[in-house]
């Protein structure tokens, strides 16, 4: 393998979805033999369609892929896992019952007569987990690992298959600083014992540290191969999104006012008897983002789904607006005046085959404004609408057209646009810039600390450090359904000590987190 | 042409190729076993048109398949999978039935008090399995199926023990009471005034679903019944009260039949308006202005198969092959979707040029 040779070619690629959305435009994107190689692009840019289409789970609608200077078609990702490529996606395909070592052969499992050979099969896994050293106990159940844990299963699984190109779609999302740091050693090893590696990523920082070419693209089309030593970080967004974006969050300080959520001793118990939340107490003011911190899975969504009335908890006690919710429906915890911006928004954020303004005006249905003797009023709605879209900046041809056939980034605007043009006092914001690229995710976020600037109260939940420190006034990281820590302000902390408290490695005295629900 | 022209374009074609595809069934199921083929096409095609009464039969079969139609919409629109319209349906005529043999009302009033009775019969045989799945989350599916059979034994209990006409050899109730009738609206024809309240259910029902709060609720909840619950709406209850209206739309359909058509009570079993209704449904593409085609048109296919059976040696049969076809047809998502796509393509490649030589790129921002 020589080190400049040309592992992979993606001639001209153009691809066409169903609904008309022109996803890659002509992209040209090549990848030689041992190096990590960036693809960088906002959300919607055509990464991940791109690497869909190189893994044959997409087809082009024109175009060629070279693998070692030769074309081929791939039509499946059996074919491409044969041809030498394996992709890791951003949510694990792995079976949570079983364990290491049987998710890591699933599929090609060495056999003894009609029965698999465990002997056989231990040893295959082994070997591999020394050849590349990464270290994981192999008879341990996928559940039971780390999120980083079961992303090197992931990393193994593809490399046991025979991939020499390797795949990895947004990796980092999900892993704390120390998790991303052991990966790219990792990464780094493979990259000299001759893999190629292609990182999507739209961390710029990471991109930088690690990679060595980056390929950045912008409306589906290329917009250029540099050195990473050659060009900078700012450059590179430029590149990204057309324009300069502040990378770093600008905000006032906080004008705290009296309580909005009072959480006393919550507990919830899962259908497992497992407890998600261990009995937790905060506060959080009007007039201030409160951030809830750590790696997912940790009671963030149990939180969410009692504020909200969509989940139930077994005990405590909940006060939004100084009122005890433990008999509201959801439809009354959204009059106190709290709204919701869930965590995935296709699932529960929108009915997809409805306008753009049926979406808007669907938690409006009581206002006389748009409903009167129960006839919708359609030219006050259209109006509103109309405003709204001007002035959330969401691109449709008009409010009559269905929302799936809006962007990712469109449709989290529409969600935002709905629950925050309510008139809200709480917004209950889980995730809200996940998926969405990078310029309306600064518009996101500069509107929700324009609504924490009018004295409401903006409970974030996210998994993305930058987000959660940038935004927050107050913070609190949960681990395994318990508060591990709460800083009254945010901006004191840096991501690596953060990443501890989230990894459960340290913890705070009782003290320090009762101040979460001091009055 | 932007997307929505081509999804027109598209589906209108598809309706038409489907059309095309039953009638070319009907050339060849003819042609293959007729020995005077072009009498039976001429009796099947031309046959509905050749007078007035016949045209009349048209309308006469397509109006209880208009109510029908429109209760499966109304499910199908909340996101359920229920078959009661059958059933409630039948249990209508039954309601009206009653009415019109033991209450003795003036004209008018009769037959209004009779339909009225007939769609209450309906939404409370639709409120059972609504209820069910209100409460405990049974499947829609299979209690409504389920009791169609019910409704339809005990209608035929209620006809021979309590309304029987004992000089019938065949079962059949007593009389209705000629205050009960509807009135015919063209003569020499049989059709009723019934006609006028399927038509204008039809215009109620799409204000109902596009311009009112209840119907936008059912759409939400139809669409995305997480979405719907995450924004405040009671989903449960909304799909219930969607099914004890769809309920009562059927059971009025069953009503308007008895008392426009018929003179007594003679069913022996349940006449499938309601099955029929799903096709009229999927032909409407689920929207209640449409409904009236849809039923015009699958009344036409019947009166055809009719008029078919009795002037050649073909048997009306044909036309549930026919239905059959449509019904698979319609359902396959996929047909023609090449097609689109490549319209699709081609007007998304035209526009990026546009936006090239004007020089502005699109802004997602």
């Amino acid at each position: 393998m020589e080190k400049t040779a040309e592992a992979l070619r993606l001639q001209n690629i153009t691809k066409v979805y169903p609904n008309g959305v022109i996803a890659n435009n002509g992209v040209t994107f090549s990848v030689n033999y041992g190096e990590i190689h960036a693809l960088s692009g906002e959300n919607g840019a055509g990464k991940t369609t791109l690497m869909k289409i190189l893994f044959g789970e997409e087809e082009a609608t024109d175009g060629e892929i070279y693998i070692d200077g030769e074309k081929v078609r791939i039509t499946s990702p059996l074919m491409a896992i044969k041809m030498g490529i394996g992709l890791v996606h951003q949510h694990f395909m792995l079976v949570p019952s079983l364990t290491v070592a049987e998710n890591m052969v699933l599929g090609i499992e060495p056999r003894h007569g009609l029965s698999i050979d465990v002997d056989e099969t231990e040893r295959l896994v082994k070997e591999a987990s020394q050849k590349f050293n990464f270290s994981i106990d192999p008879n341990k159940k996928i559940r039971d690992l780390t999120v980083g844990q079961k992303q090197k299963v992931e990393i193994l699984k593809a490399l046991i298959r025979g991939a020499k190109i390797l795949i990895l779609d947004e990796p980092t999302a999900v892993l704390t600083p120390q998790e991303t740091k052991e990966l790219f050693i990792e990464l780094k090893v493979l990259k000299e014992k001759g893999y190629t590696i292609i990182f999507i990523s739209h961390k710029l920082n990471e991109v930088k540290e690690l990679c060595d070419r980056i390929t950045i693209i912008r409306h589906g089309r290329t917009m250029g191969v540099y050195n990473l030593s050659e060009i900078s970080e700012q450059e590179i967004s430029r590149l990204m999104v057309g324009r300069d974006v502040a990378l770093e969050i600008i905000k006032k300080p906080p004008k705290p006012g009296k309580a909005s959520i009072k959480v006393r001793d919550l507990k919830v118990i899962e259908e497992s008897g497992k407890y998600s939340l261990k009995g937790i107490s905060l506060t959080a003011h009007y007039g201030e983002i409160f951030g809830v911190a750590g790696v997912e899975g940790n009671g963030q969504l149990q939180l969410a789904e009692a504020l909200t009335g969509l989940g139930s908890y077994q005990s405590g006690t909940i006060e939004l607006d100084g009122k005890e919710i433990s008999r509201f429906s959801i439809g009354d915890i959204r009059s106190i005046g709290v709204s919701h911006i869930p965590e995935d928004r296709m699932i529960s954020g929108v009915a997809p085959h409805l306008s753009v303004a049926e979406n808007v005006i669907a938690d409006k249905l009581n206002f006389e404004r748009f409903v009167k003797n129960g006839f919708l009023r359609s030219q006050s709605i259209r109006k509103f609408v109309i405003d709204i879209i001007k002035r959330y900046k969401i691109a449709c041809q008009s409010p009559d057209v269905s929302v799936d056939s809006l962007s990712g980034g469109n449709i989290q605007k529409v969600v935002l646009a709905r629950e925050l043009s309510s008139e809200p006092k709480i917004i209950i914001a889980e995730q809200p810039t996940r998926g969405v690229d990078v310029g309306a995710t600064e518009f996101i976020r500069n509107e929700l600390l324009a609504s924490r600037d009018a004295g409401n109260t903006v409970f974030l939940i996210s998994s993305d450090l930058n987000e959660i420190l940038g935004l927050s006034d107050s913070l609190i990281v949960l681990y395994e359904g318990e508060i591990v820590a709460f800083f009254p302000d945010a901006s004191k902390i840096n991501e690596e000590d953060l990443g501890r408290y989230m990894l459960g490695i340290e913890r705070q005295s009782f003290e320090q987190i009762s101040e979460a629900y001091s009055e | 042409m932007n997307n929505k022209r081509i999804n027109l374009l598209v589906d209108t074609v598809r309706m038409i190729l489907i059309i095309a595809i039953a009638v070319a069934l009907v050339f060849l199921i003819v042609f293959l076993t007729s020995k005077d083929p072009l009498n039976a096409i001429y009796s099947f095609f031309i046959g509905p048109f050749t007078s007035v009464r016949r045209i009349g039969n048209i309308v006469e079969a397509a109006s209880p398949l208009m109510f029908t139609a429109l209760a499966v919409i109304i499910i199908f629109r909340s996101g359920l999978f229920s078959m009661i319209s059958e059933g409630s349906f039948f249990i209508g005529i039954l309601g009206a039935m009653i009415i019109g043999i033991s209450c003795p009302l003036p004209a008018v009033i009769h037959p209004i008090v009779a339909i009225l009775v007939a769609g209450l019969c309906g939404a409370v045989v639709a409120s059972i399995p609504a209820a069910l799945k209100m409460k405990w989350d049974v499947s829609e599916v299979v209690t409504s199926i389920m009791l169609n059979y019910v409704v339809q034994f005990f209608a035929i209990y209620m006809v021979s023990y309590h309304f029987r006409e004992t000089q019938s050899s065949s079962l059949a109730s007593l009389l209705l009471r000629d205050t009960s009738k509807l009135s015919v609206l063209i003569k020499g024809t049989r059709v009723h005034s019934g006609i006028i309240i399927a038509f204008a259910l039809c215009i109620i029902c799409y204000i109902f679903l596009q311009h009112t709060r209840l119907g936008f609720k059912i759409r939400i909840v139809g669409d995305n019944a997480y979405f719907a619950k995450n924004i405040g709406i009671n989903v449960r209850t909304i799909m219930f009260l969607a099914q004890i209206f769809a309920g009562f739309i059927a059971g009025v359909g069953g009503g308007a039949e008895l008392l426009g058509m018929y003179t007594r009570f003679k069913w022996t079993a349940t006449p499938g308006y309601g099955w029929t209704g799903i096709v009229v449904a999927l032909l409407a593409r689920r929207n209640p202005i449409l409904v009236p085609l849809g039923a015009l048109f699958i009344g036409y296919m019947n009166v055809g198969a009719d008029i078919m059976s009795r002037s050649s040696d073909v048997s009306r049969e044909v036309v549930y092959i026919i239905q059959g076809v449509m019904m698979l047809l319609i359902a396959s998502e996929s047909l023609l979707q090449d097609w689109r796509q490549s319209l699709i393509v081609k007007e998304a490649k035209k526009e990026e040029m546009q936006h090239l030589e004007t020089g502005n790129e699109k802004e997602i921002i």
